[in-house]
């Protein structure tokens, strides 16, 4: 299981501007870099990052070589319903993370 | 008439007093910290605790505590519990001069190297990689019981020695630049090097995630990147010169808030 560390708001008013915030532990290697042996480390970044509400999808990034080791994300979004945020992020070599945060709308 | 034209006059003089007040307590103490040399946008970034990268390693370091290690079969929490309570003001006391272990007595360690013998005498597991992810996960959780807390190092007399040789270390002028730490954190602290303001070289945050190594890294391994900058030769990851010079600097850093786990540009 990734590292993963997410804030987001536990309740919120209905039509309420939410930010999320969200970091995650990834080495992000450009496959620009050459190790100590010469050769050049392969890519492994991270390539897609999507949040969705509820199953819809509210935030979408894709990521390039030129993104810090352990990316952080920060986006807004209007509160609909009560439910589930639920983050993806998929990369190089297999990387798939999720993460769910509950949110409650009054 | 006479209060109308006095009032604002004393108001004015009692405010520009309360400044000098503040002004001198701020100047009542010449050290600051990396954390006060960086800009706005790296300060929030450590403040906020999910932006600060260095809280991942927390969080894996976290779950090691409670992990069983080793043919003793003892995870670090089966010692010493809640670590928010018995780790609390540990990271602002190291190095010091462990108790009760076996190997190197008399000698000081550092919060890494007290890991690591707790790793080998207690738990009989292979001692942590420097610089690797668990042992600066397990370092950085110990240091966060500490954050807000003034530097205090032990005041053991056996240190003294160790803390003699550290200053001397500090002071020492060596490599092909002929540099000692002093003649950039001492007299130049402030002033650019390159883009980079020198800081005064106090470690309040270690271990640091330095966004130039884009992870986590331990004060040796910041020690020994000055020792490449100074174009020296770096000393051995075991070598004791190492512990001395982190004595001698928190001895120098006593009484300033330890910031741990920090971010630094």
């Amino acid at each position: 299981m990734a590292n993963v560390l997410v804030n987001a708001p536990k309740t919120a008013r209905k039509g309420e501007t939410v930010e999320i915030k969200a970091l995650i532990m990834h080495p992000m290697e450009t496959g620009f870099r050459a190790g100590t042996n010469g050769r050049i480390i392969p890519r492994n970044i991270i390539e897609h990052f999507t949040a969705t509400w509820n199953g819809s999808e509210i935030f979408r990034m894709d990521f390039s070589p030129a993104i810090a080791a352990n990316p952080f994300v920060s986006f807004f979004t209007i509160a609909g319903e009560s439910g589930t945020i639920t983050l993806r992020w998929t990369g190089d070599e297999g990387f798939v993370a999720e993460h769910q945060v509950a949110i409650t709308v009054t | 008439m006479t209060r109308l034209t006095i009032g604002p006059f004393t108001v004015g003089w009692a405010l520009a007093s309360v400044f000098a007040a503040s002004w001198a307590l701020a100047q009542s103490d010449p050290r600051h910290s990396g954390y006060q040399d960086m800009g706005p946008d790296l300060r929030r970034m450590q403040d906020d605790d999910t932006a600060n990268p260095a809280m991942l390693f927390v969080q894996a370091g976290q779950a090691l505590w409670q992990e069983k290690a080793g043919t003793a079969n003892k995870a670090c929490a089966d010692c010493h519990q809640d670590a928010a309570k018995s780790m609390k003001g540990v990271a602002a006391r190291y190095p010091a001069i462990p108790a009760g272990t076996d190997k190197g007595a008399g000698q000081p360690v550092d919060l890494e190297g007290r890991i690591n013998l707790c790793r080998t005498e207690r738990q009989q597991a292979p001692a942590l990689e420097p610089e690797s992810p668990d042992l600066l996960g397990l370092t950085a959780y110990v240091a966060l019981q500490s954050r807000g807390q003034p530097i205090a190092p032990a005041d053991d007399p056996r240190l003294v020695p160790f803390r003699t040789k550290g200053a001397g270390l500090y002071k020492s002028r060596q490599g092909q630049l002929n540099l000692s730490c002093s003649n950039c954190h001492d007299d130049n602290a402030g002033k650019k090097l390159a883009g980079a303001t020198i800081p005064q070289g106090h470690p309040t945050g270690y271990p640091i995630y330095r966004l130039e190594w884009q992870t986590l890294g331990s004060l040796k391994r910041r020690l020994r990147n000055c020792l490449v900058g100074m174009r020296a030769e770096t000393w051995d990851w075991d070598d004791p010169q190492y512990v001395a010079l982190e004595l001698y600097l928190m001895d120098r850093a006593r009484g300033m808030t330890l910031d741990a786990p920090a971010v630094r540009p």
